[in-house]
Parts: structure tokens; sequence; C-alpha cells
């Protein structure tokens, strides 16, 4: 005779996962966003501008966020460690 | 065209740009998914109301700090850096650091325990029902008038920077908050937070940095701010000083002294925040162990020293701008011509930030509402679905009514906050009473919590008592400054102090008589038994077994003398 099953606990992937991909995909877009400012300028120059932070702070965030989501890649198996 | 000419021409400080609204949008677009995700794991009332304990000491750490920095915590303060200077730094330390750790490693093997899923639960095992159902009541109340308090203030913020209307930035962000909470309720507000927390970094941990290239590094920003202040007739270190100045209010910016910082920010206004505030301590009550509890407000005490030292970094740097004529930066007037100071980081972002870059600066305020929204919300409903409909209205309520009452309360008090905002708009003068609304909750509360924690003598008419008439107290003591009766020194023992010392003195006075009551009380009535006491008060608790046999570079003890350490290094450094 089989044994009842169990009713299944669902299974959650890492929040360090989520915050990893949300944290790349903005910092893809804010380095975009760099990279269309460098071909045509825009109108209002603000202060600093010619250090182009939204290039070099985006990459910053992408390639953490990067980091992170691989880290965190794998569902955690033990409900105990959920998040 | 350069920024201060734009500047000059437009009546809107920002406009955001299609990339910017992609930031924006994809974001909250994100958060609403995560709700959706998640609700599938909030099974039971333990899930939905404390994540299910399931957090490592990270998450729930991480969340803890989220929760504290709502939108008017970063914007606030990095304004009172500018109007304090280095003086506004006590704000993440003697007012936070120690009380932070004192929760870690003394409070919380009280208030963690299966039995107890809120503070107004510690406070019916300790004492009584009438104890829990008073706080529960104050604190729910608490909860929704600054929620709505908040909301005002930011979509006022808002409509200055960004041109949005009002109400429809009041209505979408308690709508989308209301939406995520109320679907997997504390699983989806810590989840969200934690998210929110790396957005909020991403958004303005830049701007230090872009500022100290722009003045040319900190030792310059201490030059010009010692010159600054020499020209107006102070010591060269009046805003560049934090302790040194602190023997005579005159001789300070926050018009305090040092007493007044101890006791005042530091005791009855930090202690009754960061050890009482459920908003903040829900987060620690869903760790999954002891140690991960213990572990949550020491980790982050680490945060909030580093989110400390970018608020009032940022905050001193653009005051050196506003006091460099050359720099351009202004800070915005209000209608009754006061300096807006809550306008400094909003310019900030526009002075230094392109469009794209705009756009995450943006998102990370909007994330700090979220963040600050949700937290009061999940606090609320606990407290409300566990402590007042749980404990008075229906007491055999099962465990799918209160998940179903906590989605009812959390759409309610979202709606009561929305009320609360439009009062607020009705009646502006109702921004002063924030802090006075917090401390008449918060210092009466650890009057009774902290000292009932060690002295077993302390009954729970004593604690009842105590905590009402201490609230009553605070509540009389603020309404007889506010209608003149009496001038604000008048609660200040150092004269010529200024009104911020009234409001850290005004918490110490309700501290010292609710706890005086509390005691005087307890010894004419009967206190409860060891018996009924065991786990509630030192001297009756046992070491928790996850506890036991743990390496020394894991235990919460170690790392909270890291973190004290730290404190007093920051301490001496800004003397």
């Amino acid at each position: 005779m089989s044994e009842p099953q169990q009713k299944e606990i669902p299974q959650m992937k890492p929040i360090w996962y989520f915050a990893g991909w949300m944290l790349f995909v903005i910092g893809l877009i804010v380095v975009a966003s760099g990279f269309i400012n460098l071909i045509s300028p825009p109108e209002q120059k603000t202060v600093l501008s010619h250090l182009h932070p939204n290039l070099w702070w985006g990459a910053t965030i992408a390639v953490f966020g990067l980091i992170m989501s691989f880290i965190h890649r794998k569902t955690k198996h033990d409900d105990k460690n959920m998040v | 065209m350069d920024y201060l000419a734009c500047l000059a021409q437009s009546s809107v400080l920002i406009h955001l740009s299609p990339i910017d609204w992609l930031i924006l949008l994809g974001f909250i677009a994100f958060i609403i998914c995560m709700g959706f995700y998640l609700k599938k794991f909030a099974r039971t009332d333990d899930d939905f109301f404390l994540a299910g304990r399931r957090n490592s000491a990270w998450v729930a750490g991480v969340a803890f700090m989220s929760a504290n920095m709502g939108a008017m915590e970063v914007i606030g303060y990095t304004g009172n850096a500018v109007k304090y200077g280095l003086y506004c730094a006590h704000f993440y330390l003697i007012s936070a650091v120690p009380a932070m750790l004192v929760l870690g490693l003394i409070m919380m093997p009280f208030y963690y325990s299966g039995r107890i899923k809120s503070i107004p639960g510690y406070l019916k095992e300790r004492f009584d029902e009438k104890t829990r159902v008073f706080n529960a009541f104050i604190f729910s109340v608490m909860m929704v008038l600054v929620s709505g308090i908040s909301l005002y203030l930011l979509a006022m913020i808002m409509e200055t920077v960004l041109g949005w209307p009002w109400h429809v930035s009041v209505w979408v962000a308690a709508a989308l908050v209301a939406l995520y909470v109320s679907l997997a309720g504390l699983i989806s507000a810590i989840f969200t937070e934690v998210i929110q927390f790396f957005l909020i970094w991403a958004g303005i941990l830049i701007l230090p940095i872009l500022g100290l290239i722009d003045i040319g590094g900190i030792n310059e920003i201490w030059t010009r701010l010692g010159q600054v202040a020499q020209m107006e007739g102070h010591a060269a270190n009046y805003y560049t000083s934090i302790w040194a100045n602190a023997t005579d209010p005159q001789l300070n910016p926050m018009q305090v002294t040092w007493m007044g910082l101890i006791l005042g920010i530091g005791l009855a206004i930090g202690f009754g925040y960061w050890t009482t505030d459920f908003l903040i301590i829900q987060r620690a009550f869903s760790a999954r162990d002891m140690r991960s509890a213990r572990l949550t407000p020491i980790i982050g005490s680490y945060f909030k020293i580093l989110l400390g030292i970018v608020v009032v970094l940022t905050g001193l740097i653009i005051l050196t701008l506003t006091k460099t004529p050359q720099s351009g930066l202004t800070l915005m007037v209000k209608e009754n011509g006061d300096v807006n100071y809550d306008s400094a980081l909003p310019l900030m972002m526009a002075r230094y930030f392109p469009p794209g870059l705009i756009g995450l600066g943006i998102t990370a305020i909007v994330a700090m509402l979220m963040a600050g929204q949700a937290g009061n919300m999940s606090a609320f409903t606990a407290v409300w679905t566990y402590d007042l409909y749980g404990a008075v209205f229906n007491r055999k309520a099962t465990p799918g009514q209160l998940v179903r009452m906590g989605r009812i309360a959390t759409v309610m008090g979202l709606l009561l906050a929305v009320a609360g905002a439009y009062w607020a708009r009705s009646m502006p003068t109702v921004i002063d009473y924030l802090q006075a609304i917090a401390s008449m909750v918060l210092a009466p509360g650890v009057a009774i919590i902290l000292p009932g924690m060690f002295i077993k003598r302390m009954t729970p008419h004593g604690a009842f008592w105590g905590m009402l008439i201490g609230c009553l107290s605070s509540v009389v003591m603020f309404l007889m400054q506010q209608f003149g009766v009496v001038d604000h020194s008048f609660f200040t023992p150092i004269k010529g102090a200024g009104f911020m010392a009234a409001n850290f003195w005004r918490a110490v006075w309700a501290w010292l008589i609710s706890f005086g009551m509390a005691m005087i009380i307890s010894m004419f009535t009967k206190p409860k038994s060891d018996e009924q006491l065991y786990g509630l008060v030192w001297g009756l608790t046992r070491k928790s077994h996850d506890e036991q046999h743990l390496p020394w570079l894991r235990t919460p003890e170690f790392w909270a003398v890291i973190a004290f350490v730290i404190f007093i290094l920051l301490n001496l450094y800004c003397w």
C-alpha cells in the first residue's frame, strides 16, 4: 500500500535572487541611458555631467545585481530557509 | 543649457524622461508581481503576520532597517543635517545604536517566543489584558496617524518636485501598498522591503560621492563650514562637531545640551522607538530562531550607521553648497516663507542626476515611501488582528478568520491613512505633532516595558496606570506648549534651550512620570508569581537551545561589540 501523499510545500526562490535581478535590469537601463546621453547629450546639463555618472554607476549596480542573483540562483529546499 | 538656467526657468524641479518613467513603472510592476508570486506562501496566520518565522538574520536585519528607511526618514533627516549640521548624526548614533544593541542582546530573549506575536502580546504575558489592549489601541492610532501624515508629506514633495497632482500621489501610493501587503501580509512586506532596501541604496549612495567630487573632498567641507560658522559669529566647529559644544545650548545649532541628548534622544526617544515600536520589531519576530532574532537589530545597527554617514554627509554637502553663493544651490521656500528643508535631497538629485539616473533617484524615493507605508500597515494589521480583534472582538477566531481580518485591516488601515493625509492637508500644523505623537506613545511604553523586564515587583495595575498617566501627561505637556500656556523652555532644566531640546525633555518627563507612577502603584498592588513570569523577566529565563555552544564569531554578542566600538569611534571622530 502506498503512503498517503503529503501536501506539497511550495518552494521559494531566495529573496536575494530577485533583488539581484532587479538591480541588474535597472543598472542596465541606467547604463543604456548613459550611452544615449553620450550620443545625443540632453538639453539640460547637470553638474559633473562630464563624468557620465549614469555609465559607471549603472554598471556598478548591474554587476552587483548580476553577482547577487548568480550566487543565490538556487531554490532552497529546506522550508526553514525559504527566505 | 545648464542645470542652473533650467532650474530658474522651470516651476517644477525635476522632469522625468521616458527612460526614467521606464525605471519607475518597471519597479512598480515588479513589486506587484512579487505580491502575486508570494500569495501562495501565505498559508497560515503565522505566515501572514510573522512571515512564517522562516527568515534568516540577514533578511530580517535588512527588512528591520528598510522599515525604518521611510521617505521622511531619509528626506527629512537630510534636511535636518542641512539645518543642524553634524548634530543630526545624533539621530543615527546615540539615538539608535545603543538601543538597537540592547534590543538584540537583552530584550529579544523576552520578546521572541512562540506564544508572543507582538509587543502588546508581550505586555499581556508580562502584565495583563488591559495593558495589552491599551498599548495596542494607542499603537494602532499612532500607526494610522503617522502613516497619514507621511503620505501627505511625500505627496507634497512629489507635487513640488515633480509636479505630480497631490491626490494622485496619495491614492496611487496607498493602493499599491494595499495591493501587495494584503496579498501575502508580512511575507510580501518583508520581501519588498529587502528589494526596496537595495534600490534605496542604489539611488542615494552616489549622491555623497558626486557631492564630494564637486566640492573637493571632506576636508574642504570641514574648512568651508568652519569659515561660515566663524563668519556667523560661532566657533569654527559649530557645524562640524557633535559633543564639543554640547555644554551650552547657545553653542550648537540644535540648541541642546549633552544631558538632553543622552536622556531625551538617547533614552526616552531612542529606546522608545527601537525597543518598543512593533513596526520595526515585527521584522525580528519573523526570524527563524532566537539567534537570528537577536542578530536582527544588531545587523540593522551597522546599516543604520552607514545610512547616517550617507544622509548626514549629503546634508553637509548641501549645507556647504548653500553657503557658497557661486554653487547656485538654494533650498526651496514654503508658502509661509520658511525654508523647505525637505527639498534638499530632491535638489541634490536635480543637480547631479542626468536622465536615467534621475529615474533611479525618484524610484528610490517612491521605494522609501512604499517601504515605510508597508511597514506601518503590516504592523498595524498584526496588532489590530491579534491584540484588538482577536483579544476583544472575536476571541475564538480561527487562523483563516485571522488572515481574512488581516487583509481587511490592511485595506482599512490604508484608507484611514489616506483620510489622515487629507486631514493633514486641511490642517498643515498637524505635521508639528508627528514627533510629539511618537513620543506620547513610545516614551511611556519603554518606561514600562524595559524596567518591567528587570523588576519582578512591577504589577499589572502599576504598568497599566503608569502607561496611561504617562501618555496623558505627555499630551498635556505638548498642548500646554502648543497653546502658549508655558514657554518651551519650561520643560528644559537649562534655560536658553531650543524647541528640539523641549521635544527631548518632554519625552524624558513622560518617561519619568510613567515609571514613577508604575512603581508607586506597584507597591500597593499584587505582582505576578515567578511561575507566571517565567521567560518574561531577567533571572527567570534560560538561554535558548540554538544559542548554546555557538562559536564566538557567530554569537550576537561578538557583532554587538564590534558595532559598539564603531559607534564609540565615530563619536570620537566627530566629537
